[in-house]
């Protein structure tokens, strides 16, 4: 019986990315489906009623959403090329600045893209105090997860690649300075380059003019919001 | 010093989560209360990053973010009750729900209970939708665990144990048996659990916090 896995994505969603690199280092088979995430599909609402977002990993029946549980169930499903270190205070490093990164790192510095003024001037402030913790963390490792990439470096590999095209889009936004940050540079220019990675990744102009208008609606959204 | 020392605070159910997982486990521990209003040396050392608890230090290796605490807990002392299951499947499960409980239903309840009264409606109508999911999940399943307590119980322990106690505080009614009559079970099977009712904040205390604590908010 051949086991039938299916990721529904969303063609520049660094979440959706996450969970193509897992599985595409894992080599395990997987047919992608993308998703109009502004005209969700019968199908999307159905796989996952309660967050109704992407990415969603089916393997035969079961349904998994939230793509750190979905790396996680990757890697416990799919034992090769291990992406969770062994040792279980090695782990918990790992699982606490996955979350850190999220929560964090992206929220600010996706915020500083589309905010303006003194928001944006506090998200960027916040976006680089997370880079500074995460500059440290990195030290001079080749890899979070050592000589490979493991479950750190896939939950925290958009930053090298997503955050220069948040800073385009946005304007007037330099947070990821490699000079300020050298570690977190050699370490993504490493990450990028690598082979699944490098051939998995959105493109860049197009992400960009998404981002940008992106942008201009959530600043609408908001400035409507307030009022 | 303890092999195993845990920072935490007595009214705080992410704190107390740590305490369910490690008297499950059986594993002795050195417990540290905090003032939040005036945090140790130990904890920012410990905790740079949040400043928070709880968190747990396991021969000088400090954990925090209680949900990582959990899992660590649970992979470290491995030899009884486990508090994730075994097949990756139930685990993705089990972690999805317990994420859902930290991120969106605590944070709901919590507003719920707390907003004006203009927002209260819309906050009420959030909580309860999520109130209705939970009970969905739990069907007719003893605990979220099933016959025995597991991580999405542990995470629980707000619905179980606090949410009760701030709904008689402010007077807000939420968790119903009328509404949720297999939640409302559970939390009872919750609080009487013997491993979850030694390590619960004493009652009248956290009643006369929360009282303290709704006088303050409906005189501003």
């Amino acid at each position: 019986m051949t086991t039938k896995v299916k990721l529904l994505g969303f063609w520049c969603s660094p979440f959706a990315f996450r969970v193509v690199w897992a599985l595409k280092l894992k080599g395990v088979e997987f047919e992608y489906i993308e998703e109009d995430i502004f005209n969700k599909s019968t199908e999307l609402l159905e796989l996952n009623p309660v967050h109704k977002k992407v990415p969603v990993l089916v393997h035969d029946k079961r349904v998994i959403v939230e793509s750190f549980v979905i790396l996680e169930y990757i890697d416990e499903t799919w034992p090769q090329d291990p992406l969770l270190p062994q040792d279980p205070y090695e782990k918990a490093m790992a699982r606490f600045w996955a979350k850190f990164g999220d929560e964090k790192l992206l929220e600010s510095a996706y915020k500083a893209m589309w905010s303006k003024g003194e928001e944006k001037q506090k998200a960027m402030k916040e976006a680089v105090e997370s880079l500074e913790k995460i500059e440290e963390v990195l030290g001079g490792k080749n890899f979070m997860g050592g000589n490979s990439i493991g479950y750190l470096d896939l939950a925290i590999g958009w930053i090298g690649y997503w955050i220069p095209v948040w800073e385009e889009a946005g304007g007037s936004m330099r947070i990821l300075d490699s000079q300020k940050f050298p570690a977190i540079a050699e370490w993504s220019a490493k990450f990028l380059k690598h082979p699944v990675i490098k051939e998995n990744l959105p493109p860049r102009d197009r992400t960009l003019a998404y981002c940008h208008k992106r942008a201009e609606e959530i600043y609408a959204n908001f400035c409507a919001s307030e009022n | 010093m303890a092999q195993v020392q845990l920072f935490g605070l007595w009214g705080s159910p992410f704190s107390c989560r740590v305490e369910i997982a490690l008297k499950l486990k059986g594993v002795e521990y050195e417990y540290i209360e905090e003032d939040l209003s005036n945090k140790s040396p130990l904890l920012l050392q410990y905790n740079p990053i949040h400043k928070k608890v709880p968190v747990l230090v396991h021969k000088r290796k400090p954990i925090a973010e209680s949900l990582v605490i959990l899992e660590y807990i649970d992979e470290t002392w491995n030899e009884r009750n486990p508090i994730l299951p075994h097949d990756p499947y139930e685990r993705a499960t089990a972690r999805f729900w317990a994420k859902f409980i930290d991120e969106k239903c605590i944070f709901a309840l919590w507003k719920a209970c707390w907003s004006e009264e203009k927002e209260r409606e819309e906050a009420a109508r959030e909580a309860c939708e999520h109130l209705q999911t939970l009970e969905d999940v739990l069907k007719d399943k003893r605990f979220f665990g099933g016959d025995m307590i597991g991580l999405v119980d542990i995470v629980a322990n707000f619905m179980g144990f606090w949410l009760g106690i701030i709904e008689e505080a402010t007077g807000v009614k939420l968790l119903t048996e009328e509404k949720y009559p297999k939640l409302y079970k559970w939390s009872e099977e919750f609080v009487n659990c013997s491993a979850i009712k030694e390590n619960l904040p004493p009652r009248d205390k956290l009643l006369a916090y929360m009282r303290a604590r709704y006088g303050v908010s409906i005189t501003y």
